[in-house]
């Protein structure tokens, strides 16, 4: 369907009046995407009767110069160059209707390290476009030249593990719960049992903010308590996400100077507070030595139909740049929603510093990063010890590994329940590095480790039949053979 | 008190065995093997002293294990643990890191609180004095 440009040149092409996207200059075949262009793949399902090209053509005109019609204005500027260019439009694979639009914009449309000037660029008007029925910003293609705009992880996965003096398995937290509702001192209580256990972490939930059952200095002053108690019970390191998220940057600075001031190692943020919220407290934790989690709140309102809204590999990849140390990327095993090959496109794009494209991943695009700090994945949500070799298989080892319910409700308390998955941990570590098949062995290496800890054993009764298995709706749409036609 | 840090510190002591099966991972990774040891397990200690340069080009385990039966004969009394380097670009670091000596007497920290203005205090992890941790 890739047929001629139909753009319209000189005079003509400035005529008053109305003309169709495509033949305004946003849709270019033959074009050839420059190593400097930010490149973004949409899914387009344009309205009934309403041409595909056009339609994509329509979403490369709305995102970069053009409105709805011909402006002679046009003439003052090198207006060619600023044109985005959808050169590329398929049918998606067995999903009639919808097309992915590959659309490419000079770099000169974006101001350098801001997520905000991008993304408004990007998704700032055209999801409302009539002719549309529905829009995804399924994925994006940043020149190094751009990423080497941005700060990056204001710590990065290496230089959090040597702080943290932790190496070669998961780290691993809790989220402390009920999530509402504790006094500041019984909130410390949970995170001093959880880390004395043998967490690395423990986390404030994103809406654990400063509320009338717990105002945000009693909750710091407590959890600082807690950490530095069982920091010395144990002779490791340990820290707990203080939530920072405010109603101001001023409310947030306020809150993070005091968590550095009592010494915590970290600090985390919602991302909710907005993109450029989020890189303020990227350079602040980057000139505080902090570590800076953020808590992906809210992101499913738009990242998990897929017919419509933002991917969020997309998200995982402003996030990158943006500059957060942890984020949230989803567990595959547990309660929220997780396509294991979805899931493994986000990790990668958190981790590495080279994506080559695969679409079975759902990544669209070679990408590099440039040496750009590792960003920490975090598996949260109904996950347990009993699915430690999954796990470790599906996420692998650098990745920040959450059981809130799974520590905080075992039936011989929580620090108990924090030994139990530090057991079950450290065991499927050793089975994997002496070369054993611990996927498939995964049971009889936990049930094991559990005649030594009577914690696990209990932890493995309670939650043995635990899983959720239900369908995805977030997959990605290939067919293998589309590989060779790229 | 167990000191818990490094991958393994939940499980009971590695046998010979089973540390030859970790240094053996690491070989096969081509990190570089380390043995470090000290007498100040502080959990912000961490320049431990270094038994010798790290062990490059290595590839058999047996290699470092003695090695270590050699660190352990002079220095049986103190942490010792063994750490696996990465070189490679992106991560030029520890890749793992495990204890695999622990003195007679594990070390013994206590917190030392200082009251500062409002509510605030700054806290200090020191390393209890013998004669107490014996209690």
């Amino acid at each position: 369907m890739n047929v001629h440009s139909g753009t319209v040149h000189g005079k003509e092409r400035y005529r008053s009046g109305v003309m169709e996207y495509k033949r305004m200059g946003y849709w270019e075949p033959d074009y050839v995407p420059k190593d400097t262009d930010v490149i973004a793949l949409f899914r387009v399902t344009p309205q009934e009767g309403v041409d595909p090209i056009e339609a994509s053509a329509a979403v490369a005109g709305e995102s970069s110069t053009a409105t709805w019609t011909v402006v002679w204005t046009d003439r003052l500027t090198a207006a060619e160059k600023y044109r985005a260019k959808c050169y590329r439009v398929d049918p998606v694979p067995g999903s009639p209707g919808s097309y992915f639009a590959y659309i490419a914009y000079d770099l000169d449309l974006f101001e350098p390290g801001s997520i905000a000037n991008l993304s408004a660029s990007i998704i700032g008007n055209v999801f409302g476009f009539k002719p549309l029925k529905a829009l995804r910003l399924e994925d994006m293609r940043f020149p190094v030249a751009y990423v080497k705009t941005f700060q990056g992880p204001a710590t990065g996965i290496v230089v959090e593990r040597e702080r943290l003096d932790k190496f070669g398995r998961p780290l691993l937290g809790a989220t402390v719960k009920p999530k509402l509702g504790l006094s500041g001192r019984n909130y410390g209580r949970v995170v001093f049992e959880a880390l004395k256990g043998g967490l690395d972490f423990t986390k404030d939930d994103e809406n654990i903010n400063s509320q009338p059952f717990m105002h945000w200095r009693e909750r710091f002053l407590y959890c600082m308590e807690a950490v530095n108690r069982a920091q010395a019970a144990t002779g490791e390191v340990k820290g707990t996400y203080l939530n920072i998220t405010a109603g101001t940057m001023e409310d947030m600075y306020e809150r993070a100077e005091f968590a550095k001031e009592l010494g915590s190692i970290v600090v985390m943020i919602d991302l909710v507070i907005g993109y450029t919220a989020i890189q303020s407290m990227s350079k602040w934790a980057r000139r505080n030595d902090m570590i800076l989690h953020l808590h992906r709140a809210g992101h499913s309102t738009y990242t998990r139909q897929k017919s419509h809204g933002v991917s969020f590999r997309v998200i995982a990849k402003w996030m990158r740049l943006a500059g957060v140390d942890h984020i949230h990327a989803g567990t595959v095993v547990g309660k929220l929603e997780g396509d294991p090959n979805t899931t493994r496109g986000y990790y990668d794009v958190c981790r590495e510093d080279f994506n080559p494209m695969k679409l079975e991943h759902g990544l669209f695009f070679d990408q590099s990063w440039a040496s750009l700090n590792k960003l920490m994945p975090v598996a949260s949500g109904g996950i347990h010890a009993g699915q430690m070799h999954q796990l470790l298989d599906l996420l692998g080892e650098d990745v920040v590994l959450q059981f809130g319910g799974g520590t905080i409700g075992h039936p011989m308390g929580i620090a108990a329940g924090a030994t139990a998955n530090r057991v079950a941990l450290e065991a499927m570590i050793l089975a994997r590095n002496e070369g054993r098949d611990y996927v498939h062995e995964g049971p009889e290496i936990l049930a094991k480790a559990a005649q030594t800890c009577t914690p696990l054993k209990a932890a493995l009764d309670v939650w043995k039949d635990v899983t959720f298995n239900y369908q995805s709706t977030d997959t990605p749409d290939f067919v293998p053979t589309a590989l060779e036609t790229v | 008190m167990k000191l818990t840090q490094g991958c393994f510190s939940y499980l009971p002591d590695l046998t010979d065995e089973q540390i030859t099966s970790q240094v053996q991972y690491c070989l096969s990774n081509g990190w570089a093997v380390n043995i470090e040891f000290t007498d100040d397990p502080h959990p912000r200690n961490t320049y431990w002293e270094m038994w010798g340069l790290p062990m490059f080009d290595l590839q058999d385990a047996a290699g470092v294990m003695m090695e270590l039966a050699e660190c352990r004969r002079v220095y049986g009394d103190r942490y010792i643990r063994i750490s696996g380097f990465d070189s490679s670009h992106g991560w030029e670091s520890v890749r793992i890191s495990f204890l695999v000596n622990r003195p007679p007497q594990e070390a013994e920290f206590e917190l030392v609180r200082q009251e500062a203005a409002g509510r605030a205090i700054r806290y200090t992890t020191v390393r209890k004095p013998a004669a107490h941790a014996a209690q």
